[in-house]
């Protein structure tokens, strides 16, 4: 079954746990799976338009999924999904 | 005075103390340092920087380490700023000017960055220093460390041009070539910060790093008599530095540095073949960065997923700048360009910078009068490879060592 590993700032969501395996046969499937079993995923992984935020980066065994088929991406048994923040650096909004 | 009060998202104000850390915890929104304004107000001036030392720590003040904090300096900053006389006739362009930042203490911006970053780090008990680089950070960063006798951990793409190699590897820090591109490295460091206790410069410290970029536009402006450009022309990798230059323009104006309060023009730089910026800016939703997979000469700034690419579109629209891109041929045609008329060697992204200079002043973009500036953030030393042999150059001519040889194959 695929596996997600999670970044520091949302362990919280997972009860402090690393990796969080789900059964999906796709990346977006995959997500709802996480969510089912640790709500509040979703939310920080998508936007309103169910897209990937601007600030997520998602790896599907080390590739930018944004460079291939994106949450339509075919995922499968030993699979592993990376998320990773982006690293901005931003400006203050005054 | 503790002019630092903590960091705060820049997409949800959420506010967090002053730590090595640069994602919000709520929205993943990049994190920014906070300043006093109010204290800051009160004792900024431009008679104080002017009596300042001739680095970017005549700016001490509006950097993020507190008055006590030893910083670690090689003397960055205060490069030359020439008005381009010879290649603004070539473009038609009467007020050009040149930040020239390969004048630097590694020959690029990022000593700027990685001065504050590591003076940062140390004040704050960090003693591995550590980056994911396309070359010109990694330099800095073995430099910087050196100096501050910290240990250092430098990750880079295995095929970086071998000018840049060896000037990281002489200062002796652990090289970690990574078999992928500049954004497989940055992935891999992003997923390391949680295992090693190490300060990044460039991800779990950036809020930090990220401030000395303003320097390269406080002392262009400083040098321009206190007076703001109509335009800058900047080059674009992640987009960090693009962004912190609004920024410290509006620093200056806030703190009565500048009478003037019209933001110039902030206008990207980017080479065809790592595109992303300018990709998203051509298109309908210039919000909307997609990564692609570089494939360039600019090896400095090929970076396919660019952290900061929605802010610079966003304030490239904002100022009425643009945002530019050129292809191979004509970033080695400007770095020849500006070698030839202004006796600046520049390295791959200069070529960028001043290719898509080039291209906009041939497109009729400006009348003539305006005052535009160009940083040249790197050396041309670093990218030399690309470059045709010298045997290529067409006014070369080889003789043997008499007078009758030279008088044969020489006009003068
Ligand atoms: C010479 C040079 N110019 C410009 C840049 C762009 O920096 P940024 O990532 O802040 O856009 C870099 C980044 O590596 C660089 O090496
Ligand atoms: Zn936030």
């Amino acid at each position: 079954m695929p596996q997600f590993r999670i970044p520091g700032p949302l362990r919280r969501l997972s009860d402090g746990q690393m990796t969080v395996t789900v059964e999906a046969t796709d990346l977006g499937s995959a997500i709802d799976a996480l969510e089912q079993r640790y709500p509040g995923f979703k939310d920080r992984l998508l936007d309103q338009q169910g897209e990937l935020r601007q600030f997520v980066n998602v790896y599907l065994n080390d590739e930018d999924v944004r460079l291939g088929a994106g949450l339509a991406a075919k995922v499968s048994e030993k699979d592993e999904i990376s998320i990773v923040p982006a690293v901005a650096g931003g400006e203050p909004a005054n | 005075m503790a002019k630092l009060l903590g960091l705060r998202c820049r997409e949800c104000g959420a506010e967090y103390e002053l730590q090595a850390t640069h994602v919000c915890e709520m929205c993943f929104g990049p994190l920014d340092v906070v300043y006093d304004q109010a204290a800051l107000r009160k004792v900024v001036s431009r008679q104080r920087i002017e009596q300042g030392p001739a680095s970017m720590w005549r700016y001490r003040d509006l950097l993020p380490v507190e008055d006590d904090t030893p910083v670690v300096t090689l003397g960055e900053g205060f490069t030359p700023l020439v008005k381009a006389d010879r290649l603004g006739a070539e473009l038609g362009l009467r007020n050009l000017y040149l930040k020239n930042d390969s004048m630097n203490p590694t020959n690029s911006f990022k000593d700027r960055v990685v001065s504050v970053a590591i003076s940062w780090a140390r004040a704050h008990g960090f003693e591995t220093i550590a980056c994911a680089s396309t070359g010109n950070l990694a330099n800095a960063v073995a430099a910087y460390s050196a100096r501050a006798g910290l240990e250092c951990f430098v990750f880079i793409p295995v095929d970086l041009e071998p000018a840049k190699v060896v000037s990281i590897s002489v200062f002796d820090p652990n090289v970690v070539a990574v078999r992928g591109n500049y954004d497989e490295v940055n992935r891999l460091c992003s997923q390391l910060l949680e295992s090693t206790p190490w300060a990044f410069c460039n991800i779990n410290i950036r809020p930090f790093y990220a401030e000395g970029s303003k320097t390269l536009t406080f002392e262009t402006i400083e040098q321009l008599g206190w007076k703001l450009p109509d335009e800058i022309i900047i080059p674009i990798a992640s987009g960090c530095q693009f962004v912190r230059h609004r920024q410290a323009i509006r620093e200056l104006i806030d703190y009565g540095l500048v009478r003037d309060d019209r933001v110039p023009a902030l206008t990207g730089a980017q080479a065809l073949g790592c595109a992303p910026v300018y990709n998203a800016f051509k298109s309908d939703t210039p919000e909307r960065v997609l990564p692609v997979k570089p494939n360039t000469i600019a090896r400095s700034i090929a970076i396919g997923n660019p952290s900061d690419g929605i802010y610079v579109n966003r304030i490239a629209l904002e100022t009425g700048g643009v945002v530019e891109a050129v292809t191979e041929d004509e970033i080695v045609a400007a770095m020849r360009l500006l070698a030839r008329t202004e006796g600046i060697f520049t390295e791959t992204a200069g070529g960028v910078t001043i290719g898509v200079l080039a291209k906009l002043a041939r497109a009729g973009r400006w009348k003539g009068d305006e005052v535009v500036v160009a940083y040249v953030t790197g050396h041309g030393l670093k990218t030399a490879d690309v470059l045709a042999s010298v045997d290529g150059h067409a006014r070369r001519v080889e003789i043997e060592p008499t007078l009758k040889s030279f008088r044969e194959k020489v006009n003068i």
